[in-house]
């Protein structure tokens, strides 16, 4: 995807979206902009490294509400710039500066 | 980059369906979503023309996109419905509050008449209330009893021929794990069923049954369709949380699970020869009842004598009242309790048919 502002080479920009009441773990704010440090050494981020990431530096209770061993919950959907991500490899789907990437749960009331 | 959908061949696929493992795109997915609907509705004759039907909406993402996908299907093969909303007040503030102002701007987006009915208005309690008296342990039970009642007479107010709710394919999966679970064999046989309650109340379908959540949640977001997504404060659901993780474990190694749970739970069949109980109405409210009062007319007789307990036991033989289960979830909307008449405790021991 753009490179178009000015970024730094080791963080990946990205837009996150939590929804379907996942975003109660998250301070009840749907929508986060973010700035992700590669992993000293590799040139480029993945979604199993991102889950890692969100974990430990954007949730706020109960991970296990969010992610089971090394990928999330099942029952939460995600999507990387509007796909899902069962079609791009999933965990191992690589990121690119400006992607947006939602998380919705499907396990809340219906 | 992106690859292409499997059916047009000329859209990049969105997303893959569980179902069929087809990676499809939007367009492809919605026309494919709506008419596999379209399809359940006419194979088992859910609707006839003129029918006013009344969508059991709380504002979550099933009834929402149910009233938003039976409106459209509605246009689309002329059923010559009369659509309206119905929505259930229980008086939980700060939960309810919320998801019914989703009901009311559905009610504008889609054009569809609502009625709110509360509990406050129809049993003299909010679930506020009912809380504050009983404490946390037997609410659900409470309020799954009182909801479908209320139900039942919200869409007589509005003069509703049938009663349709968003109950999709993993909510069913799941209620069948349960019942199995439980050895609830009469319950087992007859929570497939996509059209229950013709003999007395009025019918309730279900047109989402082979419905998968996540293609639902997918189609509401990739819609941009207005639901709420809290779950109920009340709500303990430890053991039905416990079915639900693992069907979702299922779903992830092998998605067709859900369908073949759902075959399993079809299969099921009391033979003819069980003695179901006899229908009535309740002598106090005249709510259809087997027993001398109804299930809701109990445990409102048990809160207004301040004895909240009564009618939560697990009696039975109970001749003279019915009672209820205490391991009673309440869902969203869900109807996974006790149906007035229907007691286990009354359902002989019976034989299968495979
Ligand atoms: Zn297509
Ligand atoms: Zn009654």
């Amino acid at each position: 995807m753009g490179t178009d502002s000015v970024e730094s080479n080791d963080t990946v920009h990205l837009n996150l979206e939590f929804g379907g009441g996942l975003e109660i773990l998250f301070g009840s704010i749907k929508c986060h902009s973010v700035d992700i440090p590669l992993n000293s050494g590799s040139e480029k981020l993945k979604m199993e490294h991102l889950l890692v990431w969100v974990r430990d530096n954007l949730l706020q209770e109960r991970p296990e509400f969010f992610m089971k061993e090394k990928s999330v919950r099942p029952g939460v959907l995600v999507l990387i710039n509007d796909c899902d991500w069962e079609l791009c490899e999933r965990l191992n789907a690589t990121l690119e500066n400006n992607d947006t990437v939602v998380f919705i749960s499907t396990l809340h009331g219906g | 980059m992106g690859r292409f959908c499997d059916i047009c061949l000329q859209k990049r696929a969105a997303l893959r369906r569980p179902k069929t493992l087809q990676q499809v795109c939007k367009d492809c997915f919605y026309l494919a979503f709506e008419e596999e609907i379209h399809q359940t509705i006419v194979e088992n004759q859910i609707f006839k023309p003129g029918e006013r039907v009344a969508v059991g909406a709380s504002g979550g993402k099933d009834s929402t996109v149910l009233a938003y996908v039976l409106t459209l299907l509605n246009k689309r093969h002329g059923y010559g419905l009369d659509v309206f909303l119905l929505s259930i007040d229980e008086g939980i503030s700060g939960y309810r509050d919320d998801s019914l102002e989703t009901v009311k701007r559905n009610e504008k987006q889609y054009g569809v008449p609502l009625l709110v009915v509360s509990y406050k208005s129809l049993y003299g309690w909010t679930m506020d209330e009912i809380v504050s008296e009983i404490g946390r342990k037997n609410n659900c039970t409470f309020c799954g009893v009182f909801r479908r009642q209320a139900l039942d007479r919200g869409a007589v107010m509005l003069g509703a021929n049938k009663l349709v709710t968003g109950h999709n394919a993993d909510d069913m999966a799941e209620t069948i794990l349960l019942n199995l679970l439980r050895g609830d064999i009469a319950r087992l046989s007859r929570c497939t069923s996509i059209i229950t309650g013709e003999e007395g109340a009025l019918p309730r379908c279900k047109p989402f049954k082979y419905t998968y959540e996540k293609e639902i949640v997918m189609y509401a977001y990739f819609k941009k369709l207005d639901y709420f997504s809290t779950e109920c404060i009340y709500s303990p659901n430890a053991y039905r949380g416990f079915a639900r993780e693992f069907i979702k474990d299922l779903e992830a190694l092998r998605p067709r699970a859900i369908l073949d749970i759902i075959k399993s739970g079809e299969s099921f069949r009391i033979s003819l020869d069980v003695k179901m109980p006899e229908q009535g109405v309740c002598e106090r409210c005249g709510y259809i009842s087997s027993q001398k009062w109804c299930k809701a007319c109990v445990l409102l007789d048990g809160l207004n004598r301040g004895l909240p307990r009564l009618g939560l036991n697990r009696t039975r033989t109970s001749k003279k009242s019915s009672s209820v289960n205490e391991d009673g979830y309440c869902g969203e909307n869900k109807d996974h309790h006790v149906r007035p008449g229907k007691l286990r405790g009354n359902v002989p021991r019976s034989s299968l048919d495979f």
